[in-house]
């Protein structure tokens, strides 16, 4: 046992490994320039397959592109041609189960929200989403004539970030209390911020935090 | 189309919840009733409304692993494996064969503990009382192995991002195969005391009818779509954590009612048992942890990942813009989108059945609210 290296016997931590000889222990030599960094955009790939290629030319210059990242594809559109890609894929694609409804806040640039429709085939078992860029201020044209189970997930879109559907037949607030203001899940809207008037009217205390 | 009030009676608005016991959680439902003919509901929720999305944007993306199991709080494993996957994706690495063989016994135990109590407290719904006291003591003996692996019983937090914090217990894959000897014949237990029970058949057969169809209109999924004849289970369409490994059935039903829900479940919790007694039997050796940093930070990027919950499609959409802290988390929760059928469920029938089929939903408001 004696004669094993213990850990404790190598150098104390504080004295550097010397060099290995043949290097001439000198300054070290400028850092090479950082390595580049990863793209600040998706890497996304171009999505090829029989379904992309049909929904292009189905709707031409609406589609700005057919995309696949981490093996999932997409589908970017104009915002007023996302309805009817729904209801394409739906009809001829067999898309026929809308999975979700959401959106993501980019205040820097000048269409603010990204619209996302997750849609799923049962008979291909696929699944595809759809992303459009929308400005502050435009109504999408809602997806209950499409998918029924759109209702709900348009409300909270629009209840988390003020995204009204055009033609949605009962948009109100769904999580958030009906008279509240403000859109939660918007970047500008800060953890701690509250409708300090609902507060004090509704739970007669001066704030909730 | 409502031709003639029932019995003469004017139309009758009966505010149910959110502190009413067949709600489970806080959920309100406001009911407009023709005697006691349901006319149609308004749902109300958000009560338990945190903003467990906005969390997510002012945390890393390891500090919000604990926060998903405060959702979906029957099924806090559930919840953990599908935020963990989704991060992963983002990530492009993917967890070793050893935890994802942990990870499927954990989550399967899960299963059934989120089926037991829907179980027990479905049938007190329904006024029979004895099921919930035997559901609650089998319950136990799962969350004793969640406390034993983890230290928690409720919210976990048992994954992490690229596979497991824990290794296992000694004596785990003992207490695992004894758990399931004992289980197995507690479900034939169960079902003694409720499948051919005469009120209970008579309470739930036919009720709250929602073909595939329907199912796939409304975005139902989970128990509820298989109940109504789509043989369709993500853990066998789009396999995740090594299931393909595993030899199992999907429990169908084909007439879409509370009845037949409920024996898809009892037959899922008998199929949990089947996943978990083979993936004990092998759980093989290496790490628990796969390559992933101190600091989680997944390339500028987005992904939709989803699971099999107990309750449906559990999704998460998650976006990176490259940073320590999520830019978007969009949980995709069974239970809100399950719930939005509730008005087409019970258009039409009684009173008493808005409490079934709010039981054979298995809703947790915790999930739907978020």
């Amino acid at each position: 046992m004696a004669d094993e290296q213990k850990p404790g016997g190598s150098p104390a931590p504080s004295s550097k490994p010397s060099p290995p000889s043949g290097q001439p222990a000198k300054p070290a030599p400028p850092k090479p320039p950082a390595p580049p960094k990863p793209p600040a955009v998706m890497a996304a790939t171009p999505w090829e397959s029989e379904l992309a290629r049909d929904i292009k030319e189905q709707f031409g210059d609406a589609v700005t592109a057919t995309s696949t990242y981490v093996g999932q594809n997409f589908v970017v559109t104009r915002p007023d041609a996302a309805i009817a890609l729904l209801e394409y894929l739906k009809m001829e694609a067999g898309f026929d189960y809308l999975v979700d409804i959401t959106a993501a806040d980019w205040p820097k640039r000048a269409e603010r929200f990204d619209l996302v429709y997750v849609v799923y085939s049962f008979s291909r078992n696929e699944r595809v989403r759809i992303k459009t860029a929308i400005p502050e201020g435009f109504q999408p044209a809602t997806a209950v004539g499409v998918h029924l189970a759109a209702n709900w997930l348009e409300r909270e879109v629009f209840d988390m970030f003020g995204i009204a559907f055009a033609g949605h037949p009962d948009l109100r607030r769904i999580l958030m209390p009906e008279d509240w203001q403000g859109y939660p899940l918007r970047k500008d809207y800060s953890i701690i911020q509250q409708d300090e008037r609902w507060v004090r009217e509704n739970l007669n205390i001066e704030s909730g935090q | 189309m409502p031709d003639s009030t029932f019995l003469d009676s004017t139309e009758l608005v009966l505010n149910m919840g959110p502190q009413h016991p067949s709600t489970h959680g806080v959920l309100r439902v406001i009911l407009k009733l023709d005697g006691e003919k349901v006319r149609g509901t308004d749902c109300v929720i958000g009560y338990l409304h945190r903003g467990v999305e906005k969390i997510a944007e002012n945390r890393t993306w390891a500090q919000f692993n604990p926060y998903v199991d405060r959702m979906d709080y029957v099924a806090a494993i559930s919840n953990g494996l599908g935020y963990c996957l989704a991060v992963e994706k983002l990530l492009n690495v993917e967890a070793p064969p050893r935890a994802q063989a942990v990870r499927v016994i954990l989550t399967e135990l899960n299963r059934i503990a989120s089926h037991l109590l829907w179980l027990g407290t479905h049938a007190l719904d329904i006024g029979a009382i004895t099921p919930v006291f035997y559901c609650l003591r089998e319950r136990e003996e799962a969350l004793k192995i969640f406390e034993n692996y983890c230290g928690a019983r409720l919210t976990t937090h048992a994954f992490r991002i690229g596979g497991l914090q824990y290794e296992i217990y000694e004596g785990f894959e003992r207490e695992i195969k004894a758990f399931c000897d004992m289980f197995l014949p507690k479900v034939d237990e169960y079902e003694e005391l409720l499948t051919n029970n005469r009120i209970w058949v008579s309470r739930l057969k036919g009720v709250g009818v929602l073909n595939g169809e329907e199912c796939k209109e409304y975005g139902v999924t989970g128990p509820m779509l298989r109940a109504a004849g789509v043989e369709w289970d993500l853990r066998k369409a789009q396999p995740y954590s090594g299931y393909e490994k595993y030899d199992f059935a999907i429990p169908t039903r084909q007439n879409g009612d509370t009845y037949d829900r409920y024996i898809v479940r009892m037959q899922e919790m008998r199929q949990a048992v089947r996943i978990m007694r083979q993936a004990v039997e092998g759980i093989p050796e290496g790490p628990i942890m796969g390559k992933v940093g101190k600091v989680i930070k997944p390339p500028v990027g987005e992904a939709y990942v989803s699971i099999e919950a107990p309750k449906g499609e559990l999704g998460y959409y998650v976006v990176s813009d490259g940073g320590v802290q999520p830019y978007r988390v969009r949980v995709r929760p069974p239970s809100f989108v399950n719930l939005q059928a509730l008005d087409k469920m019970v258009r039409g029938a009684l009173v008493a059945d808005v409490v079934a089929v709010i039981g054979t939903l298995d809703i947790v408001l915790g999930e739907v609210d978020r």
